[in-house]
């Protein structure tokens, strides 16, 4: 394996630029080292006025997403070593307007994320003297693999449908509606199902399915919207056949 | 990101990039999507075409072999046999992602996608082998 590696990363200064460039760095290759520690190579010894977010270099803050070679990637679980020879191509996450260099704007999904209501949502609180909400292990398995969601947005940046259609409210924010809907504790899936069954909720979703494949913590977005599109469609039935059912 | 979102004077030019009018080309997971939606119009086809089937032995011995030999002009054999093609890779791709939009639960416990996946298959042959039975049997 060399020693060394090109990095060939994007560009993009406002002050002075209208559209991406990218330019050439050579970093070691310790096979230990992933993309993101080249980056901060780069930024620490080569070229400090590269611009990227980064944070714990361990997978949990989904800070460092970027574009890898094409493929939407956590930078910190990305090895270099695995592109050896190079070059390796980073640029910024697909789908969303860019900032500056490796940054993308994601306020729009964070806008997003708040209409789905990804909260606990109780039509009346219990008192604290009659103490906590239980759940059995088994309740808990049924949402668990999407709590494991760390809003990295690389299902974002894989979803065409979101690169084409901005309105979509995409794949983590609607596994994150699934993920309260299936917790035993929560009351709101109604609430949520009211933003969720428009046209840019869950039936904007064709089901191409790279959300799950690019996600880093198998939390398998698109499996949680179709489960959400069987789950509507059972309670828009329900409604037509009995509506004094519904409340 | 919608176009009207405001610039604040802290991000003045965001860059917005282009979504390619052939992106479905730029990875093979995105053209088998697209393959596996075009097919749907395959699948109407073959719907069609068991109908006009339907139809013609409704009307009689005469309209029967003239459907007959209908189906049987090249142009309609090809349509057919790529119908054929693209029916099968709809049903497998189908089948495939079944899992994903299925839970099902056996004494309390979640049954693991890959069941899910080959009891459709399993069943997807066993049809399969009775209707070839019931065309070709004695």
């Amino acid at each position: 394996m060399p020693d060394r590696i090109t990095l060939e990363v994007a560009r993009y200064r406002p002050e002075n630029e209208s559209a991406i460039s990218f330019q050439q760095y050579e970093v070691p290759c310790h096979k230990e080292w992933v993309v993101l520690d080249g980056l901060n190579y780069v930024k620490d010894q080569l070229d400090g006025t590269l611009t990227y977010r980064w944070s714990c270099r361990m997978g949990v803050c989904g800070s460092c997403g970027m574009n890898v070679n094409g493929e939407p990637k956590l930078t910190c679980a990305t090895f270099l070593a695995d592109y050896s020879p190079g070059p390796v191509r980073v640029e910024p996450m697909t789908n969303f307007p860019v900032i500056r260099d490796l940054v993308v704007e994601i306020g729009d999904f964070m806008r997003k994320l708040t209409e789905v209501k990804p909260w606990i949502v109780r039509k009346e609180e219990k008192p604290l003297s009659e103490g906590e909400y239980r759940q059995t292990p088994q309740e808990l398995d049924e949402y668990k693999q999407f709590s494991m969601c760390i809003n990295c947005l690389l299902c974002y940046a894989a979803c065409p449908v979101y690169g084409l259609e901005p309105d979509f409210i995409g794949p983590a924010a609607i596994a994150l509606a699934q993920r309260y809907n299936l917790d035993g504790r929560d009351e709101g899936a109604s609430e949520r199902l009211e933003i969720l069954s428009q046209h840019e909720g869950i039936w904007g979703c064709t089901f191409v399915g790279e959300c799950t494949k690019v996600c880093p913590k198998d939390v398998d977005p698109a499996g949680a919207i179709q489960r959400y599109k069987l789950s509507a469609s059972l309670a828009s039935l329900k409604r037509l056949l009995m509506p004094w059912s519904v409340p | 990101m919608r176009a009207s979102a405001g610039y604040t004077e802290y991000h003045p030019r965001w860059l917005r990039r282009r979504k390619s009018t052939y992106w479905w080309l730029e990875r093979v997971s995105y053209l088998a999507f697209i393959l596996r939606e075009l097919s749907s119009i395959f699948v109407v086809w073959t719907v069609a075409f068991l109908l006009l089937l339907v139809h013609a032995v409704s009307q009689g011995d005469n309209a029967y072999r003239h459907f007959l030999s209908w189906s049987g002009s090249p142009l309609v054999l090809l349509l057919n046999l790529t119908s054929l093609l693209f029916v099968v890779f709809h049903a497998a791709t189908w089948f495939r992602l079944a899992p994903q939009a299925m839970v099902v639960h056996v004494r309390g416990r979640r049954l693991p996608g890959a069941w899910i996946a080959v009891s459709n298959y399993l069943l997807w042959a066993l049809a399969t082998a009775l209707v070839s039975w019931l065309l070709l049997g004695d």
